[in-house]
């Protein structure tokens, strides 16, 4: 059987454009070094908001997190006095409260990135092979998995807040009066169960953006690579493992990169569902640096709490790309 | 034209089971908080903090009314709006330009500028918070240009934020358009801007399309900036929703009715657009 990837793949024909492509014999002056300043005036725009917005605030950000900057200095940040290394060794020193709280939330937040990346995954795959088929009731499902997705988190999210109330709460009813399987109500939104809840939340909102890009992955995949694997006697599943996954890999390659990344840092799922206060069990890091910083106007230790974090998912995204990038070089080979 | 679904072969029934029975669990994790957001909009208020009940008892549409009183609502949606709106506008524009002169043109930098732009994602969102925070701070105390607490602060944050994927995804649709066809616009005495509007833009608009409503979204659903970047003034939807939890009492039912009403705009325009989002992550980004 031919070893099939998907960089292969041709492109779709819904995608170029119908009308007179001329034919492409033309020279190709255009596209020379040396066209001027024409490329550099086009990403100008794009050049002076990434400076405004991402990369001198991260300059600047790095630079307080060697300075002392409490709230007597927030109107003249450039007065506060320098402490040198002194913020990450108080957020790295694991004996004092504020080094360890911070381990505790960043090993919390490692637990959950692994659980609701795995399963948004999962689900996303899941979804897609089995929507791969045209069959009835396609096209709703698809807009119907995508709404949790489409629906704004602050809208989303206090949805779950209420499902999860401890009094009036739909999980409550269900477990501890229709099922009987709690002896009480349980507590979801405080205490240890709410590492579960920011979870499965975090899925439920995740997973259709796996089940999109994987979708959208699926249909570059060519027919004939089935019709021939058909002829020769693969059945569905042995299609699945020999085919669909392997030409996949590439999207799955950025997919979990990606997913990992939002889903490390994300804010707004958390925020929502337990407020700026979280419970221990679903301290995850960005609300942990948010309140470092903002109820206690320590700017300092907080900045340096995000160039740490900062730090922690460029080695996290070169050593993914790295090993990810080798293995699948040598199984194109 | 390739649909690029199989066509339904013959398939064991053990596929056709496990897809039945898994998309209907999958059917029904997607939409529970869905019902759970209409029905309790629909139910008064005593109904709703007392025990769950699947079926609303007493039907009514007294919190779709009350909801505009409860919090100023309409006020907020404006802000969203505009902000929204305002965002993804200039978005969409700075990102057409930076994709066409990535797709288009050998430039030194070029693989600099993409790199960088694309790694300002990894960023958490909190390490430029509080930098940008205090910068809008000191550019309001020193010049006298209010960008914190202002919706033009808001616009240009969240622009930034929606841009990074948008030059990506364009910069891959434009690869697909044919090189010929602006050589040949450029041919018939049109200049590369020339070239960009008459040729690849209206080539692109399904890209474009799908550009504008990832980067609505964003805007609309942003928390993090909005609840610190704005004041009473400039409040938008995802702060203001925050308005019907008082401190003894939760309005359920008015929260869910307004987030019914603050989602309507974006679900609905993602759903009708989702075909570009699709045909626009397969052209440009899954490639």
């Amino acid at each position: 059987m031919a070893t099939t990837t998907g960089t292969t793949a041709p492109s779709q024909g819904e995608n170029s454009l119908s009308g007179s492509a001329r034919p492409r014999k033309k020279p190709r002056r255009s596209y020379k070094v040396g066209r001027g300043a024409i490329p550099y005036l086009l990403i100008l725009p794009a050049v002076l908001m990434e400076l405004l917005i991402h990369l001198v605030p991260m300059v600047v950000g790095v630079v307080m997190s060697f300075k002392e900057l409490t709230q007597f200095y927030i109107r003249n940040w450039g007065a506060a006095p320098w402490r040198g290394l002194g913020n990450y060794r108080v957020a790295v020193d694991f004996n004092s409260a504020i080094g360890h709280a911070l381990l505790h939330s960043f090993l919390i937040t490692c637990a959950f990135t692994v659980l609701a990346v795995g399963c948004s995954w999962l689900l996303g795959i899941t979804g897609a092979i089995l929507m791969q088929d045209a069959f009835r009731g396609r096209g709703f499902l698809r807009a119907l998995f995508m709404t949790p997705y489409a629906l704004p988190v602050y809208a989303s999210v206090i949805i779950w807040a209420f499902m999860l109330q401890h009094d009036n709460g739909l999980v409550n009813h269900v477990l501890h009066d229709q099922l009987h399987l709690t002896s009480k109500p349980a507590f979801w939104l405080i205490g240890n169960n709410s590492f579960i809840s920011i979870v499965v939340v975090s899925i439920w909102r995740n997973w259709p953006f796996a089940l999109l890009v994987l979708m959208a992955g699926m249909q570059n995949i060519p027919d004939e690579l089935y019709e021939a694997s058909a002829i020769d006697g693969a059945g569905v599943w042995q299609q699945i493992r020999r085919i669909t996954m392997p030409s996949l890999r590439p999207i799955n390659q950025v997919l979990v990169l990606v997913l990992f990344l939002w889903t490390f840092n994300d804010f707004n799922v958390p925020y929502v569902l337990f407020g700026a206060s979280a419970p221990a069990a679903g301290d995850l890091i960005s609300i942990h640096i948010y309140q470092a910083s903002f109820l206690t106007w320590n700017f300092g230790s907080g900045s340096a709490m995000s160039v740490l974090l900062l730090l922690f998912l460029l080695v996290v995204t070169t050593v993914y790309l790295a090993l990810t990038s080798l293995r699948s070089r040598r199984t194109h080979v | 034209m390739s649909s690029g679904y199989r066509s339904p072969t013959a398939r064991p029934m053990s596929f056709i089971w496990t897809r039945r029975i898994v998309l209907t669990l999958m059917a029904i994790f997607a939409a529970l908080p869905v019902y759970v957001m209409i029905s309790t909009s629909l139910k008064p208020l005593r109904d709703v903090t007392a025990k769950f009940q699947w079926i609303p008892g007493d039907l009514t549409l007294r919190p779709y009314v009350d909801i505009w009183h409860t919090v100023p609502l309409a006020h907020y949606f404006v802000n969203s709006i505009i902000v929204s709106a305002a965002a993804t506008g200039l978005s969409v524009a700075i990102a057409i330009f930076a994709a066409y002169a990535v797709s288009r043109y050998h430039f030194r930098g070029k693989r600099v500028f993409t790199i960088t732009v694309l790694s300002t994602q990894m960023f958490p969102g909190i390490l430029f918070l509080l930098p940008l925070f205090l910068i809008f701070v000191n550019i309001g105390n020193t010049t006298g240009i209010a960008l914190y607490g202002s919706r033009a602060g808001l616009i240009i944050t969240y622009l930034t934020f929606s841009l990074p994927f948008s030059i990506w995804m364009l910069a891959g649709y434009m690869e697909s358009i044919p090189r010929g066809l602006d050589e040949a616009a450029m041919v018939d005495g049109c200049g590369p801007l020339g070239a960009l509007f008459r040729v690849v833009i209206p080539a692109a608009v399904p890209g474009i399309v799908a550009v504008a409503v990832y980067a609505f979204m964003t805007a609309w659903s942003e928390v993090l900036f909005a609840s610190v970047m704005t004041n009473d003034t400039t409040r938008t939807l995802a702060v203001g929703l925050r308005g019907y939890s008082t401190q003894y009492d939760v309005y359920w039912n008015q929260v869910m009715a307004a987030s019914l009403v603050v989602s309507v705009p974006v679900v609905a325009g993602f759903l009708l657009l989702q075909r570009y989002l699709v045909t626009g992550l397969t052209a440009g980004a899954v490639k």
